[in-house]
Formats: C-alpha cells, sequence, structure tokens
C-alpha cells in the first residue's frame, strides 16, 4: 500500500491556474472555481469574466472600500482592473453562449466519462431548484473544466458512467482537476494526466466508476 | 415639454393592478430597485407574476414583496441562496409558483419580448430538466431548445442618472438586467440616484435611451 496525500482545495486551484494561458476569457464558477483567481500568474494578462456583467475582474477590494454595484456572480465584492468594462446580461450570456468565454472552471456533483456535467440540483424532495448560469456557462464556454473530491463523502466516485443527478449540460466537460488526479475527458476515454505522488492507478481506478487511461508518463 | 420625472414612487405604481406580469432589475441587491418594491408592496396589488433573477434576500426589497402575500408566481433563475428564507418558506409551504429559467435564457427570452422576436432557440438546458417537454431542434448539428418570450406588462429598474426623457445610464455591475427589462416591458419605471439635465448624458454613453423608459423616480440621497 503506498502512501499518498491528496490536494487540498488551494492546491488543485493552484494547478488549474498554471494551465491558463496569457490572454484567456475565463469564467471562474462559484465556490471552489473562485480560488483560482487567487494563483493566476501576475505576469499574464488573463480576463476574468463575471456573467452578473463584468469583464477584467480584480481581486477583492481592501477593507472599507467594498461597493454593492461592484459584485461577482457569487454576491462577492470584488474590484475592477484597468481595462474592464461593465455590460448588460444580454450581452454576458452572448459571451458565454456564442463561444467567446475560452475557459470556464465549475465546481460539480459527478462527471460522467462522455463529459456530462451535474452540477445545479441534487433533487432531493425538499429542494428548490436553483440554476443560474450553471448550463449557460455548461453549453457555451469552448472548454469546460470540474474541480472537485475524486470521491464523495460516502467515498462513492464522482466520476461515473452515467449522472445520478440531474444533469446540467451534455458532453461540454474536458477535463477534471480532483484531490487525487488531473483527468482529460476524449473521444477514447478518461485519460490520467497526472497524479499526486505516492497513489497508483490502481488504487486511483478503484475510486473511478469508469475505465482509466495511463498517459502519466 | 415632456417630462417623465415624478417625485413619487407611490404615484407612479397607480397602474398596476392586479394579476399584473412585472420585471424586476438587480442581481441579488446589486440594481434592485428597492424603493419602487417599497412602492409596489403600499401599491397592495395582488396575484402579481414577478420576473427577476433572485427570489430577494434577507428581509428587504423583494423579499418583503414576497412576504406581502402579493406575488403569486416568481420566474427567475436562482431562488435559493443563503438569506432566501421568506421565499424558501413560502415555496416549501405551496403558497408560490416557481419557474426556474437558466440566467441567459432569462435574458435572452427578455431580449426576444422586447424586440419583437416569436420565439428563440438556444442551446442552453438542452437534454435537462429544464427543457422537459419543450419543442427541440437540431440547427447546423447541434441540439437547441424553444423558448418563448417573456413581456410584461411593468419594468421597475435601478439606474444611475437619468433625464426628463428617460435616458438613462448606471453604475458598474448594478446595470445587470435593467436595459433588457426595460425594452421588455410595456411601462418600464426606473428610479434613479440622479436627475439631470437634458443633453448633461453623453449620447455616446447612454446606455438605455428613453424610448424604453415610461418614468424616471428620483430618489433623493440614495448612497450608491
Amino acid at each position: 500500500m503506498s502512501d499518498y496525500k491528496p490536494r487540498s482545495v488551494d492546491e488543485i486551484a493552484q494547478c488549474v491556474a498554471q494551465d491558463i494561458e496569457e490572454g484567456m476569457y475565463v469564467n471562474l464558477g462559484i465556490g471552489q472555481p473562485t480560488r483560482v483567481a487567487d494563483f493566476l500568474p501576475k505576469d499574464k494578462d488573463i480576463f476574468l469574466h463575471s456573467e452578473n456583467g463584468v469583464l477584467g475582474m480584480g481581486p477583492a477590494p481592501d477593507e472599507g472600500q467594498e461597493d454593492g454595484d461592484l459584485i461577482n456572480a457569487g454576491k462577492q465584492y470584488i474590484t475592477l482592473l484597468k481595462g474592464g468594462s461593465y455590460f448588460h446580461h444580454g450581452d454576458s450570456f452572448a459571451m458565454i453562449r456564442g463561444g467567446h468565454i475560452d475557459l470556464c472552471v465549475l465546481g460539480a456533483f459527478e462527471v460522467a466519462e462522455n463529459g456530462d456535467i451535474a452540477n445545479w440540483f441534487l433533487g432531493r424532495p425538499n429542494d428548490i431548484p436553483a440554476v443560474g448560469g450553471a448550463m449557460d456557462l455548461a453549453v457555451g464556454a469552448k472548454q469546460v473544466y470540474v474541480i472537485m473530491d475524486h470521491v464523495s463523502k460516502n467515498g462513492e466516485p464522482k466520476i461515473v458512467k452515467t449522472l445520478k443527478f440531474p444533469i446540467t449540460g451534455e458532453r461540454c466537460v474536458n477535463r477534471i482537476y480532483t484531490d487525487l488526479a488531473v483527468i482529460d475527458v476524449t473521444e477514447q476515454g478518461l485519460v490520467v494526466r497526472e497524479m499526486v505522488a505516492g497513489l497508483t492507478l490502481e488504487q486511483l481506478q478503484t475510486k473511478t466508476g469508469p475505465k482509466l487511461i495511463d498517459k502519466t508518463q | 415639454m415632456l417630462n417623465k420625472v415624478t417625485d413619487s414612487a407611490i404615484d407612479a405604481m397607480s397602474n398596476i393592478n392586479d394579476g399584473a406580469t412585472i420585471l424586476i432589475g438587480g442581481f441579488g441587491l446589486a440594481g434592485q430597485p428597492a424603493q419602487l418594491i417599497d412602492a409596489l408592496i403600499a401599491r397592495n396589488a395582488k396575484n402579481l407574476t414577478i420576473v427577476s433573477n433572485n427570489a430577494g434576500n434577507g428581509e428587504a426589497g423583494l423579499a418583503l414583496l414576497l412576504k406581502s402575500g402579493c406575488v403569486r408566481k416568481i420566474i427567475c433563475s436562482f431562488p435559493r441562496q443563503n438569506d432566501s428564507h421568506i421565499f424558501d418558506d413560502l415555496y416549501r409551504a405551496g403558497k408560490i409558483e416557481l419557474e426556474v429559467v437558466p440566467q441567459g435564457t432569462l435574458a435572452a427570452r427578455m431580449q426576444a419580448g422586447g424586440g419583437g422576436l416569436g420565439a428563440i432557440y438556444t442551446p442552453t438546458a438542452y437534454g435537462t430538466l429544464l427543457a422537459e417537454g419543450k419543442e427541440t431542434r437540431v440547427i447546423d448539428g447541434k441540439n437547441y431548445v424553444l423558448e418563448y418570450p417573456i413581456k410584461a406588462d411593468f419594468a421597475l429598474i435601478k439606474a444611475f442618472k437619468g433625464d426628463r426623457w428617460g435616458n438613462l445610464i448606471y453604475r458598474k455591475a448594478a446595470r445587470n438586467f435593467g436595459p433588457i427589462m426595460a425594452a421588455a416591458s410595456n411601462h418600464t419605471i426606473a428610479q434613479v440616484s440622479e436627475v439631470v439635465e437634458l443633453g448633461t448624458l453623453d449620447p455616446e454613453h447612454i446606455i438605455t435611451p428613453g424610448i424604453f423608459v415610461h418614468e424616471v423616480v428620483c430618489i433623493q440621497g440614495e448612497a450608491s
């Protein structure tokens, strides 16, 4: 039994940030994906889009500088970078659906091996459905990366053959970053690009629904 | 001399009657026309259908409108939030009808309504619960869902500055749904923090032209 240490939320966010290139227009979903912003390389121009109508989103304001009219999609206070812009929801979702956003990073309950994603609604009896921009982002962004734990709190795989939760979008996920590995969704299947040190493919496979293809070398 | 500016938010509500469909601007509290909503609560029209991105936060604005019992149905993208307990309780008690619409589809349906289109095909929500029972179509190899326009009797929106012709500019991300809702309603009421002389707003920078706005209510001392 080999010994390995799962990645922290910040370490996963760092992995994603490393893969974002200069000039990309990027939407970071609510929650864990927002953390990616903290690790983006400062020497590159990367444009963060927030679907409530902001392009060129900057970091959180200093204390006392918060402005109720300047928030992100998670309703947190933000700032605007020089060169940033504001626009209405029609333009904002034209950017998303029209394929102008290069990359969207989303959280997920589950991802299927064909790239289907479930991240909007668990569908339990007392749950209130709320979708926001999740379905627009899933189908519209050129690339969709998912950040999530590799298994659920009960230890069940979150990467599955077919979704058990209600679907958000069909065949839209391109890459999955978990606390254990980075996995590409391809025509051939799920390709493991990278794993945490000490973890074997056999171990990873036991925590994953569909068959994995090893390309870590 | 045409003057769309009125002093009283209460007077601006005088044509809103039972059963009206009303678009209410804002994303969370940013751009939510709080003073107009207060006046709408005072109007006490019943059986309203409200279209707004969220279903109210805390104990203010839209949340209080829901609490007042005037709303029969809400059409929104994201009702459930940390502080949406007023909506949550009404919904779970079966006292309010909910139609969940993806955020971009909500915008697009109102744009279709304001722009006179009969319907739109959107790729969003294809294959999901939110497209169940809806017509679909393959266009150029891609799947789309048919969605119908949203057009309303009234829109209540918040802008930053306006003039007596109803031209508006907004402030930062508070713009959100304002310009789209203004176009999608038969009677748009905008609350502004400042009314300026005609000609003061740079025509290159006017976001909502006055043709879409019917009344401008100046909220004095409104801190933006």
